[in-house]
């Protein structure tokens, strides 16, 4: 195997590996990290269920190289609850019934944060059309808006008392 | 009693819709129906329900059957 | 009958809250193990070589290069399969579909396997196999394949259900027909009769987890498989049958499930994947791409229906018929009989015919999909209805209000409905909010009715109390939407406990007795009914400690609120003794205390619901858009009403993507031109409003807590109910599902003419 070294963060740990020029950071984060909560729906960059921040950014990582990952920072949903507690996306996916199978919800939490983080008071819209390139084939949407919405508030209520 | 044959499993009846049988339970009337009819026993291999005054029941052999009751053999029916 | 399965209307404390489910922080973490999650030592990577054409005979294999490529482990062939079916020939059919025979039969049909140590490998493997095809003629549309001179895939089939039996081979390979009365005499007192013909394009149940499984069969025939599935236990049992192995020895675990739908009910690569792993004595993985998930799984039926449904001028149907044709893929299947069952289903009638028409075409073999039929009977039926409402000046609710079946209706399929929930959705439809919202400019709303059978199966739950008080419920149906949730309530309910006390575990074939796949909205109904049985078999040995403990005989014992109370004036001494307590105790009161059940749970009782819709249409794309979407569905008891509502919610949502976008496209060369998910594009979030739901409880009175499957019958109503929202907004009655703008576009533009 003609393998690349590759040094990176991955939720905040330094890690490193050893992967093929043209294998994906998706097959990357699953088979050589471990980080089965990556999911992959597709591969073709269309379900979003491998979604993931690099440098803070949302992108398939069915669509990114696991070479392109040098010197860069990696967030999963893994990442997504700090020691015991859960993110409140975590909190409310599970409090509004957000998720059936389960399979796409990794890929709609890291979206929803990196939405959040955006814009934290966002519209039924602008939630809409920023999860519109996560697929889920069980929920219909209903219960993965309320639970965005829900998170959004107690995130700014979070925000407000921290001040 | 009457057992009323729905969709191709007329056929194995020669066409008739609409048959005379014994049985208190259903696992009886089968037995009986197959008796009549042998080629019957493809489409019980297969599996039929039998639907007892409008209940459908797919795989309990011991369902008593009242008397006069309304009784429908059906293919069996597949689901998602 | 050992156990009484009557409604008796008791009282609940937990059944019908809205607990988290328990399995929620494995999935929002991404602990839970889904079918390609999981790895073994060793394993190697499966792949399959699948035909590129629609129809065509297989000359010649040479895998004599890929098997000398380093690092190739096992490649397989037809050949590498005996036929050990014993002449069964739905067998034969799984074994053909999974591994082609000397002929290719749809483009995606698996022709060979290989097993390697990478992917990279396996890849390289696959392109050094050689096959030589003779091309053959193909069909892959429902209608050409029915007419002489048609290209014949199988020169075995004879259409059954014709009498006499035919002699020559045909593409359709069963007739069945169904109703009663007589349609002629009906049609003749008729003052208004509507006829027309419909078309629906094959969907696939679209779930976003691909096949996956980690097979492992040494040469002792033992064997496991960890595999993503709706039915672990029949997946052991048609694996076993296929590669010739005792049951007891191949342990299949169900992994999570990233949804199914119906498509995980069936075996596809999972014969393959074992076979690989016997042949090169190692652990294979083989996870299925999206593309050959499209290709090569079980999407539902196109299809081809006539309506004809005649009606007096007060209202009153007085005949209907239909003729549905349903391609069923490449091998036989029964999907137009499932279509001619449901097709008229909520209506009572005196005279009506349907008649089914199961076809042959060069497609994937056609596998379940949610209420599989009925959607598209219903599309071409609702449809009718409501060009008939509209011809006799009616309202379209009122319409079906007179006609709906209720309580005593012989159904068309031939038995008499008990207590059923049609006529209740629709009172609640006409009372709807939803249906007094001002509609604009290029708007319309729709209405439907839609039906599911439902049904229930083996099943077979095992409950165990720990020392603490804790109890672990195991189950053999999978968890598909939130059933352990419910099945954790079920448990509480029963045992007096907290929800929280009840772990819910899925068990392996190993574990437990056969239980029939998850299928038929049977995992609440049928695994809560055993659930019910084997807590009541745990509470009568709790009861047995309390009297031991006590010293008093086990009649004067009795179970309340989760604690053993002594009856009588006699025991006024003896303090309850909570189920913590005498399971604290258990080890030294005769061992550990459990409840079992198995059961075969019939009578899950029809299923009925009624959608409305309203949506925008731009007149000059042809798009469409959905305003308000609202379902009303009978549930029985809904068990955990935010699941209840998820099922509603996501079956529309199906519903909504069949009806506006969905569509296999087939190329003149009979190949796929869409299998993945940019161009079959399903609903995003962007496409969806909220959608509203509204549970009605109608009980079954054939489970004891009233429960009805709730799974299934959502995706019923929504081709019609929007097909009639269209229709409505644009003027124009749309017969081709689904409603994308170029057919919107060209059925306003033909209208115009």
């Amino acid at each position: 195997m003609n393998g690349v070294t590759v040094s990176a963060k991955v939720n905040g740990d330094a890690v490193q590996y050893v992967c093929p020029a043209d294998e994906s950071l998706l097959d990357v984060l699953r088979n050589r990290l471990n980080l089965t909560g990556v999911k992959e729906g597709c591969g073709t960059g269309d379900c979003g269920a491998c979604s993931i921040t690099l440098d803070g950014r949302l992108v398939c990582s069915c669509l990114v190289l696991g070479a392109e990952a040098e010197g860069r920072e990696i967030g999963t949903v893994e990442g997504l609850s700090e020691g015991g507690k859960l993110h409140p996306l975590q909190e409310e996916f599970i409090e509004k019934a957000a998720l059936q199978c389960g399979i796409c919800t990794p890929g709609f939490l890291v979206a929803a944060k990196s939405l959040l983080e955006r814009n934290p008071n966002p519209t039924e819209e602008e939630i809409r059309y920023a999860l519109a390139g996560n697929l889920c084939r069980c929920t219909g949407y209903d219960k993965i808006v309320r639970a965005v919405q829900s998170a959004a508030k107690i995130m700014r209520r979070g925000k407000k008392v921290a001040r | 009693m009457e057992v009323q044959l729905a969709g191709i499993l007329s056929q194995a009846a020669g066409g008739a819709r609409c048959v005379e049988c014994t049985g208190a339970t259903i696992g009886e009337l089968l037995q009986s129906l197959v008796l009549r009819y042998p080629e019957m026993q493809m489409h019980l291999d297969e599996g039929v329900a039998v639907a007892v005054n409008g209940e459908i029941y797919r795989d309990r052999r011991d369902q008593p059957i009242p008397i006069n009751a309304d009784v429908f053999l059906l293919p069996r029916i597949q689901g998602g | 009958m050992p156990y009484e399965t009557d409604y008796t209307n008791q009282g609940f404390t937990k059944v019908g809250t809205r607990v988290n489910r328990p399995d929620g922080v494995d999935k929002v973490t991404g602990r839970a193990k889904y079918g390609a999650d999981a790895n073994a030592a060793g394993q190697l990577v499966g792949r399959v070589l699948r035909s590129p054409h629609a129809h065509a005979l297989i000359t010649k294999i040479d895998t004599s290069k890929a098997e000398k490529l380093p690092g190739v482990k096992a490649v397989l062939t037809g050949k590498d399969f005996p036929d050990l079916t014993g002449g069964n020939r739905g067998l034969m059919d799984i074994l053909e579909n999974c591994m082609a025979r000397g002929r290719a039969l749809y483009d995606g049909h698996a022709v060979a396997a290989v097993a390697a140590i990478d992917a990279d490998t396996a890849n390289k493997a696959l392109k050094l196999i050689k096959v030589t095809y003779k091309q053959l003629p193909h069909v892959t549309d429902v209608d050409e394949a029915i007419k002489p001179g048609a290209p014949i895939i199988h020169d075995w089939v004879r259409t059954a259900g014709v009498t006499p039996a035919p002699t020559t081979a045909s593409n359709v390979a069963q007739r069945s027909e169904f109703g009663h009365g007589d349609v002629d005499a009906g049609f003749a007192q008729a003052d208004v009769i509507i006829e027309k013909s419909f078309k629906t394009e094959q969907t696939h149940q679209g779930y976003i987890e691909p096949h996956a499984c980690l097979a492992t069969l040494g040469p002792d025939g033992s064997g496991e498989l960890w595999v993503t599935t709706q039915g672990h236990f029949t997946f052991r049992n048609v694996c076993a049958s296929l590669l010739g192995l005792e049951v007891a020895k191949l342990k299949v675990t169900s992994s999570e499930i990233g949804g199914g739908f119906g498509g995980k009910t069936h075996v596809w690569t999972e014969p393959v994947a074992l076979q690989l792993s016997r042949k090169a004595n190692r652990p294979v993985k083989l996870v299925m791409s999206r593309d050959e998930v499209f290709r090569a799984t079980g999407p539902t039926s196109s299809t081809s229906v006539d309506v004809k449904i005649g009606a007096k001028r007060n209202g009153k149907i007085t005949a209907a018929t239909a003729e549905l044709r349903y391609q069923s893929g490449a091998f036989p299947g029964m999907w137009a009989m499932f279509g001619a069952m449901t097709s008229f289903a909520c209506y009572d009638l005196k005279n009506v015919k349907s008649v089914g028409f199961d076809v042959l075409v060069n497609r994937p073999k056609v596998a379940a999909y949610r209420a599989p039929s009925a959607p598209m009977a219903a599309f071409a039926v609702e449809s009718v209805v409501d060009m008939l409402a509209a011809e006799l000046g009616m309202d379209a609710v009122d319409f079906r209000i007179k006609n709906a079946a209720k309580k005593g209706t012989k159904a068309s399929y031939g038995p008499v409905y008990g207590p059923i929930g049609i006529g209740p959705t629709l009172d609640a439809v006409k009372n709807h909010p939803h249906m007094k919202r001002k509609l604009g400019k290029n708007q319309g709303r729709g209405v439907a009715c839609g039906f599911w059978f439902n049904f229930g199966g083996q099943t077979c739950t095992d409950l165990n109390i720990g020392v603490d008080g804790s109890v672990n419920l195991t189950v053999g149906t999978v968890d598909v939407g939130g059933s352990r949730a419910s099945l954790a309530l079920i448990a509480a309910e029963e045992l007096g406990i907290d929800y929280e006390q009840v772990r819910v575990t899925i068990g392996d074939t190993n574990s437990l007795g056969h239980n029939d796949t998850t299928e038929g909205s049977r995992g609440t109904f049928s695994s809560g009914m055993a659930t019910i049985f084997a807590a009541r078999n745990a509470v009568d040995v709790l009861k047995q400690r309390a009297a031991a403990t006590w010293d008093i005989p086990v009649e004067q014992v009795i179970w309340e609120a989760g604690e053993a109370r002594a009856k009588g004036r006699q025991n006024n001494n003896l303090p309850p003794l909570s189920l913590k307590e005498i399971a604290a105790k258990s080890p030294r009161t005769g061992g550990p205390i459990a409840g079992h059940n198995e059961v075969v749970a019939d009578g899950a009782g029809v299923s009925f619901a009624s959608h409305m819709c309203d949506v925008e249409v731009d007149p000059e794309t042809g798009a469409t858009k959905i305003l308000r979407y609202t379902v009303v569905q009978d549930a029985g008891k809904a068990i955990h009403p935010d699941y209840v509502e998820g099922q509603f919610q996501g079956g529309a949502a199906q519903g909504i993507g069949w009806a506006l976008n969905e569509e296999y496209i087939y190329g003149d060369d009979g190949r796929l031109q869409n299998a993945g998910f940019l161009d079959y594009r399903i609903p995003v979030c962007s496409d969806l409003p909220f959608i509203d739901t509204q549970i009605l409880e109608i009980p079954n009175p054939n489970h004891p807590y009233g429960v009805r499957g709730v799974g299934e019958t959502s995706i019923v109503p929504p081709l019609a109910a929007i097909g009639n929202a269209v229709s409505n907004a644009v003027g124009v009655r749309m017969t081709h599902v689904p409603m994308s703008p170029p057919r919107i576009l060209n059925a306003i533009e033909t209208a115009k003419e």
